[in-house]
């Protein structure tokens, strides 16, 4: 087992202008699970690919262990790309289907059917270890693939999106497996997806990638409660934060009717750049339902309520003097606000409801720079 | 219950509306499959009869499906030898509103023939040998133009008969990738998977009793990193040599055409002062033999059926003395005079056996055979009638390999 280190890390594709992976530095723990996301195209994959020798590092260095590894071949890196192959034999023995590589490489056959066996106790697959892929389960086919990668006792193991040829029922099956196993089996894993709720579940630090450059790493709470920047407050979260822009006149954000204080070190660092705009973002669970009356209520009107039982969501827009000059964006898009409102008591579509930020709940960024102030 | 589907294709074909696609691909009625032995996949594949056609159906996610689809246009676009996408299938719901996963539709390739269907026939001592030969060569003909295929197996692959040997395409392009250009990590490990996943289909043929108990699965698969490496090298390495030995140049290019593959471009660099050249081939073009058949008489076929139809076109032309007639009028003549009647001669029933120049090849194969025999030359005729007598009435039919009931069929994915 080993740490991972991506040093200045620089993946150029020839006839590229920008690095499809820019100066990557991140540190892996021995035994972590590390969740590589972001949106299509932000360089998850690539990085993944250089770590697994699949990919020629153009500048930098990647480190398995105290091993520098960025110009050794892909086989000889001691890594598992899991779930690479995962289509099972049906006349090979599931124990037979799990050790075949070993059986390729030449490993002496009690070594073999000993690795087997430990692998199988870990899946809950020891039943089944002599009969034919054709009496398992989908989700017991799914741990036999895993068992050929816990077979090989690589120091770290890959996954490249690995559910997302899965069905959805499966897909949320597999998440908890992999999860809970790689914590048994206490092996350094990279994994890489685009959905964040995968990365939110699964991970014990996330790392946001946008266009080829790290944005944030950190615990799923670091992501959701301090998100560094504006791309990852709006990435992290379902539903997304709700992001707005609105101009600050003496100290006070003005969104919509509503004057919302800024603390005094927070007015401070806005600077020329941000031309007076400040970018609030309030998660749809910092929003409450109130009055006209508060002072710091402004009023969204409601086009739909999307109903989930144990939560229900309003998806309105802005409305009231100034409700014009704010640029608000939301995981419903463009001039949407989400809240959630108590699903016991939700408001008829095209009601107007008035909704205030729960009280330390606001991020605030830089507007110029999308950098957070606080 | 109302379904929405959507379907993407470039040539939708109304009738793929019939189907059953509120029912799991898994649950579809005898009815509507075609029964074709079905390779190992990690996904629900089934074959299906449509228009006159055999498509093949597979249940998978929807951006994959996309994402194989684009892909498997770029490869064809590309002259490939790949399975032509179809479409691609999405919005299934069954009766109680439940969403099916999506599916990607490829044409079923004719007579084509998956490597088990190979294996359990016991055709020939070395089919094993020329498989992986196929097999290399289409892996050497992907990484040419920068695709990296992810999952390089047996089952991924389907084989067409090729005169003596066959020729590998391409059916699951699902772990795929095209870049600009492969890395060496990229190939090295393209190649290392496919060692692994072919030794691993070997065993478990070997584990169904289906494999020939003298194969050794492990030099089956260390023959194709052989075979790959030999090939990559021949197509793509720099030779140098002194500047008086420019014959060189012309032998590079005569081997490559050798080995069935023409050269683009040839880069030539000569040192400061002119005492030795070095060349390496740019850009390489496989199919040589086959496209010069094409060119001289339409006829679109592989490789080495190519090789062998045009060597008896230029044998025609001997035996004529027609040497200094033009090509194409000699190729023309030979077409209908030859080639055409030959296969006509073949009642209709028996033709869809096999593909019409594999037909041609074995039946100058068979006419060697009894002229030997007989001591004499055997004419065509008599040569293709003794052929369907003797041999092709007795061939499984290869246009799809029918017959098997679906139940008999692995229901493995």
């Amino acid at each position: 087992m080993a740490t991972v280190t991506f040093d200045h890390a620089t993946r150029l594709y020839p006839g590229t202008e920008r690095p499809a992976v820019d100066q990557l530095n991140l540190h892996i723990e021995d035994g972590e699970f590390l969740v590589l996301v972001g949106p299509s195209g932000c360089g998850k994959s690539t990085s993944l690919r250089m770590l697994a020798g699949l990919e020629d590092v153009n500048g930098g260095h990647i480190f398995i262990g105290d091993r520098d590894v960025t110009d050794v071949q892909p086989k000889d890196r001691d890594i598992a790309m899991v779930f690479q192959n995962y289509a099972l034999y049906p006349h090979m023995s599931v124990a037979d289907n799990m050790g075949f590589a070993l059986k390729i490489a030449g490993t002496p056959k009690a070594d073999i059917r000993q690795r087997v066996e430990e692998a199988a106790k870990i899946l809950d697959l020891t039943e089944y270890l002599d009969r034919k892929p054709k009496a398992l389960s989908g989700g017991q086919r799914q741990r036999v693939a895993m068992g050929r990668a816990i077979v090989r006792q690589p120091q770290v193991f890959l996954m490249d999106e690995p559910l997302s040829n899965l069905d959805a029922k499966l897909r949320v099956q597999t998440r908890t497996q992999i999860a809970s196993l790689q914590r048994r089996l206490g092996v350094t894993t990279v994994y890489v997806t685009h959905d964040q709720t995968e990365a939110l579940t699964m991970g014990d630090r996330i790392a946001v990638l946008k266009d080829g450059l790290l944005q944030q790493v950190g615990t799923p709470r670091d992501m959701y409660d301090t998100p560094a920047n504006v791309f990852v407050a709006g990435f992290i979260g379902s539903p997304a934060m709700n992001l707005g822009t609105f101009t600050v006149n003496n100290g006070l954000a003005e969104v919509g009717p509503a004057r919302i204080p800024l603390e005094r070190e927070v007015a401070a660092k806005i600077t020329d750049a941000d031309k007076g705009k400040i970018t609030l973002g309030f998660r749809p669970e910092a929003l409450e339902v109130t009055s006209q009356a508060n002072e710091s209520a402004f009023p969204v009107e409601v086009n739909i309520v999307e109903e989930l039982g144990s939560d229900a969501f309003v998806y309105g827009t802005l409305k009231g003097d100034l409700a014009t000059n704010a640029d608000i964006h939301s995981g419903a898009g463009d001039n949407q606000i989400i809240v959630r409102v108590d699903p016991r008591n939700v408001p008829a579509k095209g009601e107007r409801i008035y909704v205030a930020i729960r009280p330390g709940n606001t991020h605030i960024f830089s507007t110029a720079t999308g950098l957070r102030l606080s | 219950m109302v379904q929405n589907l959507q379907i993407t294709a470039s040539a939708p074909d109304p009738a793929l509306l019939d189907l059953p696609w509120d029912i799991p691909l898994e649950e579809w009625p005898d009815s509507v499959l075609a029964a074709l032995p079905r390779g190992i996949s990690r996904h629900i594949v089934r074959f299906v009869r449509l228009s006159g056609r055999v498509i093949a159906i597979k249940e998978i996610g929807e951006s994959v499906a996309y994402r194989e689809y684009e892909l498997l246009r770029q490869l064809s676009r590309l002259d490939v030898p790949s399975v032509v996408p179809v479409g691609v299938i999405t919005g299934r719901s069954d009766a109680n509103g439940e969403r099916l996963e999506a599916v990607l539709i490829t044409e079923h390739l004719q007579f084509s023939l998956p490597y088990r269907a190979l294996f359990s026939q016991a055709l020939q001592p070395d089919t094993a040998t020329r498989l992986i030969d196929a097999l290399a060569v289409l892996l050497v003909r992907l990484h040419l133009i920068g695709f990296y295929w992810g999952d390089v197996s047996l089952s991924n692959t389907l084989f067409r008969r090729d005169a003596e040997t066959f020729a590998a395409y391409l059916v699951d392009a699902e772990t795929g990738d095209l870049h600009r250009e492969l890395s060496p990590g990229q190939r090295s490990y393209d190649v290392d998977l496919a060692r692994t996943n072919i030794i691993g289909e070997l065993m478990d043929l070997s584990a169904g009793e289906l494999l020939d108990e003298d194969i050794d699965e492990i030099l089956v698969g260390d023959a194709l990193v052989a075979r790959y490496n030999e090939l990559w090298d021949a197509l793509t390495n720099a030779e140098t040599f002194a500047s008086d030995e420019r014959w060189r140049v012309a032998a590079r290019i005569e081997r490559l055409n050798n080995l069935g593959f023409d050269v683009g471009e040839l880069a030539i660099t000569t040192d400061i002062d002119g005492t030795t050249v070095q060349i390496q081939p740019k850009v390489v073009d496989a199919g040589h033999h086959a496209r010069r058949l094409l060119r001289l008489t339409g006829l679109d076929v592989q490789e080495n059926q190519a090789r062998r139809l045009l060597n008896d076109l230029d044998s025609y032309r001997a035996a004529a003395e027609r040497q200094n007639d033009d090509e194409e009028f000699v190729a023309h003549d030979w077409l209908s005079g030859v080639f055409e009647p030959t296969i006509q001669a073949v009642p209709r029933d028996l033709r869809r056996k096999l593909q019409p120049a594999q037909l041609f090849h074995e039946i100058l194969d068979h006419r060697w055979f009894i002229s030997e025999k007989a001591g004499r030359d055997i004419p065509m005729p008599e040569a293709t009638a003794s052929y369907v007598e003797n041999v092709l009435r007795h061939r499984p039919d290869e246009k799809a390999i029918l017959g098997l009931a679906p139940g008999e069929v692995d229901r493995q994915e």
